[in-house]
């Protein structure tokens, strides 16, 4: 018998599945629930079961120093939960152990998709497409302007000016969880293999994706480093330290920032960057359409995001959709 | 276009001034003729091109894109331009190469209201999302990349290893893409004859008098007048008024343009009727009162009969069609006050020369004027040519002594450029009433300036360890320190809460040791106003 969908409901701190009595992604502490990836706007401390992939688990625990109620899943393994749900991780591509959620309960099939992207990623297995009747998606980046350039020519573009000015140092801002290390990896796949150059707070994340089998090179902490050792090369940190006193030990840097908002001219201005990367771990206009032809799902929820316009798409394109208001969920401007 | 394109997006991203003169100057000198005259003109002037507008560009993007989500987009970008070049589609067929600028010029000025639909939308295929940025900020004459007209001309000389004074005297002479001005700086031809039109003259500038005394049998003194310094030049039956950065305000000073028939290129201080500076004989109102004039385009019947302008005269360049600048002061200004008497007196007269005996004597005036909020006083070598720029020891300025108040930093903002992560921008006030009784700080000023590099350091660690809040770039403080600021003048203000405003403030001293509630009143400062 169709429950229509009355078992799943959207509320401002997170996704309630009512049988099983678990959250997706709750802006506050319950007792079970279920993260789609480790950025701290999804994934909160202090519950009392968390349900991840035993990579989110071990970013969370890296973040939160305990694996209390941790209970991991694996890509593809499906997990029976109470009040007959069952819940199955499948790839998301957004961030190393990123997932989207598939929901099951009397016969109908709910996706939400937490936080991802399209294109490769060599941190990440890729955004499996999954067929499903109601599929909540963020939409971040969810206005028609962000089409996003290929990767390669952005590290292009960081390469041309490391090689134009060898005595300062590029200093790029990347948010610590996945774009920091997407950005290095990217580097070493367009052939940079010089030591890059850490701000502390990336180091233990660096570390972890390390652990978890992903090559990053010679990476060296600035810490330790001369300022004359770093003229030439790359310097990566968090994007809350682009503009602080601790960038004062470098060698007269460039300051760069690697992010899906740089496509905005202004935006980049705003933040005093002089060599804008636009990297993106989200979907942008492109791929979130291309996301929901392919899912073809009977109905669309957005959540986080700019979810106006992609509504606005939904309707021209005779789909159904609706804007969940979600709370919790930065607008993330580092990303 | 690409690398016109290339050029912008560099100077959108770029912060520090010589970056900037840099990257215009590296593209003059490797850019063809007519582009980077082309290019030079979008950068300084704007080039108008009636048939492309803002709404030209709404309306070829509501063909393309549903209007819902271009409102959406361009509400999120904040630039019609941008958000066009985003969104943009881009075309099934391959479209043309790339046009260069002259033909992306040649292009749009050709279009008309029924042909730009069809032939701008032919344009913006063919180009990039850089290209398309770039082209349509040409088009729509707003490239707000940060260039001045005097940074572009510093660029062009430091580019072209000429001096920049003479690039001022010809870029006016010549209308845009200036082929003949960078032939002679380029190739050394000769340069255009300027003799024929009411063009800017660079002006002579003077150098701060410091610890330094002056022979008055050598040096003339005159009153440094609290105005604007304006150029006022006719030629070929046209008068045009310029700014000391070359600026045309001719529209803004309509009554001035209108004041001068004679051929003659004048240097003097544009101020504004009333009782104030000079006192009753001075005639001129207060700085404020000429604030109320500048910047406007449109000047309407009551602005002109409530602040009527004039021009207190200081040199004469050139007269009946004769060079003077080779001439010395002394035959200059024989030459000046002859032609007061062909001018109308309502809308001229003469800077008066001080007299003074000796330099003492004259430092005695100086220290006088402060009731009269004269800025100062001028000593200009009687022997010396007009010449173009800052020469040492001829012309110099010596401003009276600044006002002095003790206030309290309440904000701070962040620097630019090389400041970027040092709290540098002060905002400061005064106590509207007794400290101890629970009066507030108003803000009265914001400097930054004033101060050592060391003393910065300390400065920022100070706002870091005193923050109470945040507001984007802006720290409040607690209020636990104390400037002595120094400013020239202050006048009253209904912009700012605390109904003052200062001329030229800048931090005279920090004052660690002092304690904040013996920072000065508002009262106090209210008392150094003499507007």
């Amino acid at each position: 018998m169709p429950a229509n969908f009355s078992w799943i409901r959207p509320e401002p701190w997170g996704i309630h599945v009512v049988p099983a009595d678990c959250w997706i992604d709750p802006a506050r502490e319950v007792p079970h629930a279920l993260v789609t990836h480790g950025h701290a706007d999804h994934a909160r401390g202090g519950h009392g079961q968390t349900v991840a992939t035993p990579a989110t688990l071990a970013i969370m625990e890296l973040r939160y120093n305990t694996r209390e109620g941790a209970v991991p899943v694996e890509y593809g393994e499906t997990i029976r939960l109470p009040g007959d749900v069952s819940a199955t991780y499948i790839p998301a591509g957004h961030v190393l152990g990123s997932a989207q959620i598939l929901l099951e309960h009397a016969g109908e099939r709910v996706i939400v998709t937490g936080d991802y992207k399209r294109r490769h990623d060599p941190t990440c297995p890729p955004f499996q497409v999954t067929p499903c009747d109601i599929f909540i998606t963020e939409a971040t980046f969810g206005l028609p302007v962000f089409t996003h350039p290929p990767i390669a020519g952005e590290m292009a573009k960081l390469k041309a000016r490391l090689a134009s000015q060898p005595d300062r140092c590029v200093l790029v801002g990347a948010y610590a969880l996945g774009k920091a290390q997407r950005v290095i990896t990217e580097l070493r796949a367009a052939g940079h293999h010089d030591p890059i150059y850490l701000h502390g707070a990336l180091e233990r994340m660096c570390r972890l994706y390390e652990d978890w089998g992903i090559d990053l090179g010679e990476l060296r902490l600035v810490a330790d480093a001369r300022k004359d050792e770093m003229r030439g090369a790359v310097v990566i940190c968090p994007p809350s330290a682009l503009n602080d006193r601790w960038s004062r030990r470098l060698p007269d840097p460039v300051t760069s920032m690697a992010s899906g908002w740089m496509m905005v001219r202004q935006r980049a201005r705003q933040r005093g960057v002089e060599l804008p990367l636009i990297i993106s771990d989200h979907a942008d206009w492109p791929e979130l359409i291309q996301t929901i032809q392919e899912v073809n799902p009977q109905e669309s929820w957005i959540t986080h995001g700019r979810e106006e316009a992609l509504l606005r798409w939904c309707e021209l394109h005779q789909r159904k959709a609706r804007a969940l208001a979600l709370v919790g969920y930065d607008e993330d401007e580092d990303d | 276009m690409e690398e016109f394109a290339a050029l912008i997006d560099a100077l959108v991203y770029t912060t520090s001034r010589n970056a900037k003169l840099q990257l215009v100057a590296d593209y003059l000198v490797r850019t063809p003729d007519p582009d980077r005259g082309w290019a030079l003109a979008a950068l300084t002037e704007g080039l108008d091109f009636p048939a492309v507008k803002s709404s030209t560009i709404r309306n070829l993007l509501h063909d393309r894109v549903d209007p819902v989500l271009w409102t959406l987009s361009r509400d999120f970008v904040g630039d019609t331009a941008e958000t066009a070049s985003l969104l943009w589609p881009q075309p099934l067929t391959p479209a043309a190469p790339p046009p260069t600028v002259s033909e992306a010029v040649d292009l749009l000025a050709g279009m008309t209201r029924a042909t730009v639909g069809v032939q701008l939308a032919q344009l913006l295929d063919r180009l990039d999302g850089d290209g398309r940025y770039a082209l349509l900020k040409l088009a729509t004459g707003a490239m707000r990349v940060g260039v001045s007209a005097r940074l572009a001309k510093t660029a062009f000389a430091q580019g072209f290893g000429v001096s920049v004074e003479e690039v001022e005297e010809y870029w006016h002479a010549i209308p845009a893409p200036y082929v003949p001005l960078f032939d002679w700086a380029a190739n050394g031809a000769t340069p255009p004859d300027t003799a024929a039109l009411p063009l800017f003259r660079p002006f002579m500038l003077a150098h701060p008098l410091e610890e330094l005394e002056v022979d008055l049998a050598d040096y003339v003194a005159e009153w440094k007048w609290d105005g604007i310094r304006v150029q006022l030049a006719h030629a070929g039956g046209e008068t045009r008024l310029y700014s000391r950065g070359g600026e045309d305000i001719t529209g803004t000073f309509p009554e001035m343009a209108e004041a001068l028939m004679i051929p003659a290129v004048l240097d003097g201080e544009l101020l504004v009727r009333g009782a104030h500076q000079g006192g009753e004989e001075g005639g001129a109102a207060s700085f404020n009162a000429l604030q109320q004039r500048l910047g406007r385009k449109v000047v309407s019947a009551k602005m002109l009969a409530d602040y009527p302008a004039f021009v207190r005269l200081y040199d004469v360049l050139q007269l009946d069609g004769t060079d003077l600048r080779d001439q010395p002061w002394t035959e200059r200004r024989a030459a000046l006050e002859g032609l007061l008497a062909r001018l109308p007196a309502d809308k001229f007269d003469i800077s008066a020369v001080i007299a003074a005996d000796h330099f003492a004597h004259l430092a005695t005036i100086r220290e006088g004027t402060r009731d009269d909020a004269i800025e100062g006083v001028m000593l200009k070598k009687r022997d010396s040519p007009y010449v173009a720029g800052r020469r040492t020891g001829l012309w110099y300025k010596w401003k009276r002594d600044p006002l002095l108040v003790d206030c309290v930093l309440m904000y701070a903002q962040r620097g630019s450029g090389k400041r970027s992560s040092f709290y540098s921008d002060y905002t400061f006030g005064c106590w509207d009433g007794d400290p101890d009784a629970g009066a507030e700080l108003l803000p009265v000023g914001k400097a930054y300036s004033g101060f050592t590099d060391e003393e910065l350091k300390r400065l920022d660690k100070h706002v870091r360890q005193h923050t109470v809040k945040r507001f984007g770039p802006v720290r409040e403080t607690d209020r636990s320190l104390v400037f002595e600021v120094a400013f020239d003048s202050i006048h009253a203000s209904k912009r700012h809460k605390s109904g003052l405003a200062m001329r030229f403030p800048r931090i005279h001293r920090v004052r660690w040791d002092k304690p904040v509630h013996e920072a000065d009143r508002i009262a106090a400062l209210q008392a150094l106003v003499r507007d």
